[in-house]
C-alpha cells in the first residue's frame, strides 16, 4: 500500500511536469476537466461499482461543493456588513479562505447530504436510493436558484487571482489540488477495495440479503459509502467556481455531471479502481476532442450511446474484456 | 379576507386540473416500476418525445396533438415492447437490473433528450388549438380550457387503464405477475410476454401523457427531467402500483404545488415533490394505498 501510494504521487508529479513542458495554458484547462472526472468517476464508483447502488445525483453533490465556495467567497468578500465591526478584524485574518480549506468544507457539507439521503433512504429497497439522488438535484438547484445570497438564478462571479506564488498561473495551481484531489481518491478506492470494509460492499452488492443474515452490518456500511462518495464529489467540486470564474445554476448542476461519472465508471469497469480511471481517460479525451473539433451537444449524445452499449454488450466494461481476453489466452 | 379565500378556491382547482393531469403521466410509471419492478426513469423522455411528435404533426398539418397521440399510442406501444425485450435479455435475464438497468434506462433518458435538442433546439415548443385560449368561469372559478381538456382526457385514460388491468385476463396477469411470477408460471402463462405486453401499455399511456403535456405547457427537451421527481413520488406515494392511491397521490400533489406556487411564487414547486417524496420515504414508505 505505501509502495502504491509512493507510485501514484510519482505519476501525478511527472504528469504535472509534462503538462509544463510545452507551455500551453490550455492543457491545464483541459487537463482540469479530465483529472476533476478521475475524482468524480472514482467517488461514483465507491457506492455504484462497489456496494451496487446507483447515484443519479453526482451533479447535486459537486454543485453542493461548489456553492459552499460560492457562499464562504460572497460572505469573504461581504464581511464588512455581515459580521459586527468588533469582530471583522479577526475574519479578515482567515477570509479569503485558501482553495484547500474550501476543498475540505466542501467535502463535508457534500458528505452530511450524501449521509442524510442515505439514512432517509437507504433502508428501503435500492431504486428509492436511485429515486432519490436524482430528484436531490431538482431540488438543490430550487433551492440555489431562490437563493439571492449566492447569485440565484443570474449566477455569481468568484475573482480567480491571476498568478499563484512559485506556480506561475493560477490554473496551474487548480490543477495541481485536483491532481492531489485525484490521487488521493484513487488510493482511497484501491484500500477500500482490499480492506474488510470493501469486502463488505462487495458482500452487498452479490447479494444483501445474504450479507446481512451473515452479519454484515449493511445499512452502517452503506452509509460509509454514501458519505465517502459524497465527500469526494463536493470535494471536486469545491474549487470549480475558481476555476470556471463564473458559476451559474446550470452549469454547477448539469446534467452531463451525473451522466459521465456514471458512464465513465461503466465503460472503463466496475470492480476494479482502474476502471473509473481508465473509462475516465477515455471518455474525456473523446469529449474534449469532440467538443472542440464538433459541438458540445454531439459530444453528449456519444456518452450516452457509449453508455447503453457499453451495459448491454459488455457489462464488465473495458477491463472485465481485458481480463477475459487475458484468461482466454491462458487456457490456450 | 375575501380575497386570499378565492385565490385559496382557485390555487385547489387548478391544483385538482393539474393532478389529473399527473395521474395520467404516473399511470405508466405506476405500471412498470410499481407493478413489473422496472425501475424506468427514462419515462419522461417517452412522455416528451410524444409532446415533439405532436407539436410536428400540429404545426405541419394542423392535427390535433390528442388525435395524433392516439394514432401513435400503438406505435409507442411496440416501442416499450422493444425495449422490454432488450432490457430483459440483457439485465433481467443475468439478474443485473439494479445497477446495469438502472444505468441503461438514464442513457435511455439522456440520449432521447439530447436527440430532441439536436432536432428542435432549445425553444420552447407549443401547439395551437382551439381549446387552448378560451376559460369557462363558474362563479369567480376560473376553468382553463387548456387544464380542463387534458384533465378529462386524463381521467378517461385512467379509468380505461384501471378497467383494462381489474377487468381483462391480461391485466389481471398483470398484477399477478407483481405479486408472484413463478405461481403464474405454473399457470401456464408466460410472464415474460406479459411483462411485456404491460410495460408496451407504459410507453404508449406515455405518449398520450406527452399531447396532453403539451397542450397544459410549452415543452423544451430537458422537462422530462422535472417529471422525474414528481412521477415518482406520486407512484410511491401512491402505494407502489395501487392505481386508486396513484389517482388520490397525484391530486394531493397537483394540489400541494398549485398552493405553493400560487402563495410562494412558482419556481418553489419543483422543490414540493421532492419534499413529499423524502417524507413518504421517510415515515410511510407504503404509500397512502400501500398493499
Amino acid at each position: 500500500m505505501p509502495l502504491f501510494i509512493l507510485a501514484s504521487i510519482v505519476v501525478a508529479i511527472v504528469i504535472f511536469i509534462l503538462m509544463r513542458l510545452p507551455g500551453i495554458e490550455y492543457l491545464f484547462v483541459a487537463g482540469y476537466t479530465i483529472v476533476q472526472y478521475i475524482v468524480l468517476s472514482t467517488a461514483w464508483n465507491i457506492l455504484g461499482g462497489y456496494c451496487g447502488y446507483v447515484n443519479f445525483g453526482s451533479a447535486a453533490f459537486f454543485a453542493l461543493g461548489a456553492y459552499s465556495t460560492v457562499t464562504l467567497a460572497t460572505f469573504g468578500l461581504q464581511l464588512d456588513e455581515l459580521v459586527p465591526e468588533s469582530m471583522a478584524p479577526y475574519f479578515h485574518l482567515i477570509f479569503p479562505l485558501p482553495i484547500p480549506v474550501l476543498i475540505v468544507i466542501g467535502g463535508i457539507v457534500s458528505g452530511i447530504v450524501g449521509f442524510g439521503t442515505g439514512y432517509l433512504t437507504l433502508r428501503l429497497r435500492g431504486a428509492f436510493f436511485a429515486i432519490a439522488t436524482l430528484a436531490l438535484s431538482v431540488v438543490l438547484a430550487t433551492l440555489v436558484v431562490n437563493w439571492d445570497f449566492v447569485g440565484g438564478s443570474g449566477g455569481a462571479y468568484v475573482v480567480r487571482p491571476g498568478k499563484f506564488p512559485g506556480l506561475g498561473s493560477y490554473m496551474q495551481y487548480l490543477f495541481l489540488l485536483m491532481l492531489g484531489l485525484a490521487v488521493l481518491s484513487v488510493v482511497l478506492a484501491r484500500w477500500i477495495e482490499r480492506s474488510r470494509l470493501g469486502y463488505g460492499f462487495a458482500a452487498i452488492r452479490d447479494d444483501e440479503l445474504a450479507a446481512e443474515a451473515s452479519g454484515v452490518p449493511t445499512l452502517r456500511l452503506k452509509l460509509i459509502a454514501t458519505t465517502l462518495s459524497g465527500a469526494l464529489m463536493g470535494m471536486a467540486g469545491a474549487p470549480f467556481p475558481y476555476y470556471i470564474g463564473y458559476l451559474a445554476p446550470a452549469s454547477a448542476f448539469g446534467l452531463e455531471y451525473a451522466v459521465n461519472s456514471i458512464a465513465m465508471p461503466l465503460i472503463g469497469g466496475t470492480t476494479n479502481w482502474i476502471g473509473p480511471v481508465i473509462g475516465t481517460i477515455l471518455l474525456g479525451t473523446l469529449q474534449q476532442v469532440t467538443t472542440v473539433t464538433i459541438s458540445s451537444a454531439v459530444n453528449v449524445l456519444l456518452v450516452g450511446v457509449l453508455l447503453i452499449a457499453f451495459v448491454i454488450i459488455a457489462p464488465n466494461g473495458i477491463v472485465g474484456l481485458v481480463q477475459e481476453r487475458l484468461r482466454a489466452r491462458r487456457q490456450k | 379576507m375575501d380575497f386570499p379565500f378565492e385565490l385559496l378556491i382557485n390555487a385547489v382547482v387548478a391544483g385538482l386540473l393539474l393532478g389529473a393531469f399527473y395521474a395520467a403521466v404516473t399511470a405508466g410509471i405506476s405500471i412498470s416500476f410499481g407493478m413489473l419492478d422496472i425501475v424506468n426513469i427514462g419515462h419522461p423522455a417517452f412522455i416528451i418525445l410524444g409532446s415533439y411528435i405532436a407539436y410536428y404533426f400540429n404545426i405541419n398539418y394542423h392535427i390535433d396533438p390528442i388525435v395524433t397521440c392516439l394514432i401513435l399510442s400503438p406505435i409507442f406501444y411496440f416501442l416499450g415492447t422493444a425495449i422490454y425485450q432488450v432490457y430483459y435479455l440483457s439485465f433481467e435475464k443475468r439478474g443485473q437490473q439494479s445497477l446495469r438497468g438502472l444505468a441503461f434506462f438514464f442513457g435511455v433518458l439522456f440520449v432521447t433528450e439530447v436527440l430532441l435538442l439536436l432536432a428542435f433546439g432549445v425553444d420552447y415548443r407549443y401547439v395551437a388549438t382551439s381549446y387552448i385560449g378560451p376559460s369557462i368561469h363558474v362563479g369567480f372559478v376560473d376553468l382553463p380550457l387548456r387544464m380542463l381538456v387534458p384533465c378529462i382526457g386524463s381521467l378517461i385514460l385512467f379509468g380505461g387503464l384501471q378497467l383494462f388491468i381489474s377487468h381483462t385476463f391480461t391485466g389481471r396477469a398483470v398484477l399477478a405477475v407483481s405479486q408472484d411470477q413463478l405461481a403464474l408460471q405454473l399457470m401456464a402463462v408466460d410472464p415474460i410476454r406479459i411483462k411485456r405486453i404491460a410495460f408496451g401499455v407504459s410507453i404508449a399511456v406515455a405518449a398520450m401523457a406527452g399531447a396532453f403535456l403539451i397542450i397544459i405547457q410549452p415543452v423544451e427537451p430537458s422537462v422530462g427531467r422535472e417529471y422525474i421527481g414528481r412521477v415518482f413520488a406520486i407512484c410511491v406515494l401512491g402505494g407502489m402500483g395501487s392505481m386508486p392511491g396513484t389517482l388520490i397521490a397525484a391530486l394531493l400533489l397537483g394540489v400541494i404545488e398549485s398552493i405553493t406556487a400560487t402563495f410562494y411564487g412558482p419556481s418553489w414547486a419543483p422543490a414540493v415533490s421532492f419534499g413529499v417524496l423524502l417524507l413518504t420515504l421517510a415515515f410511510r414508505p407504503s404509500g397512502i394505498l400501500g398493499r
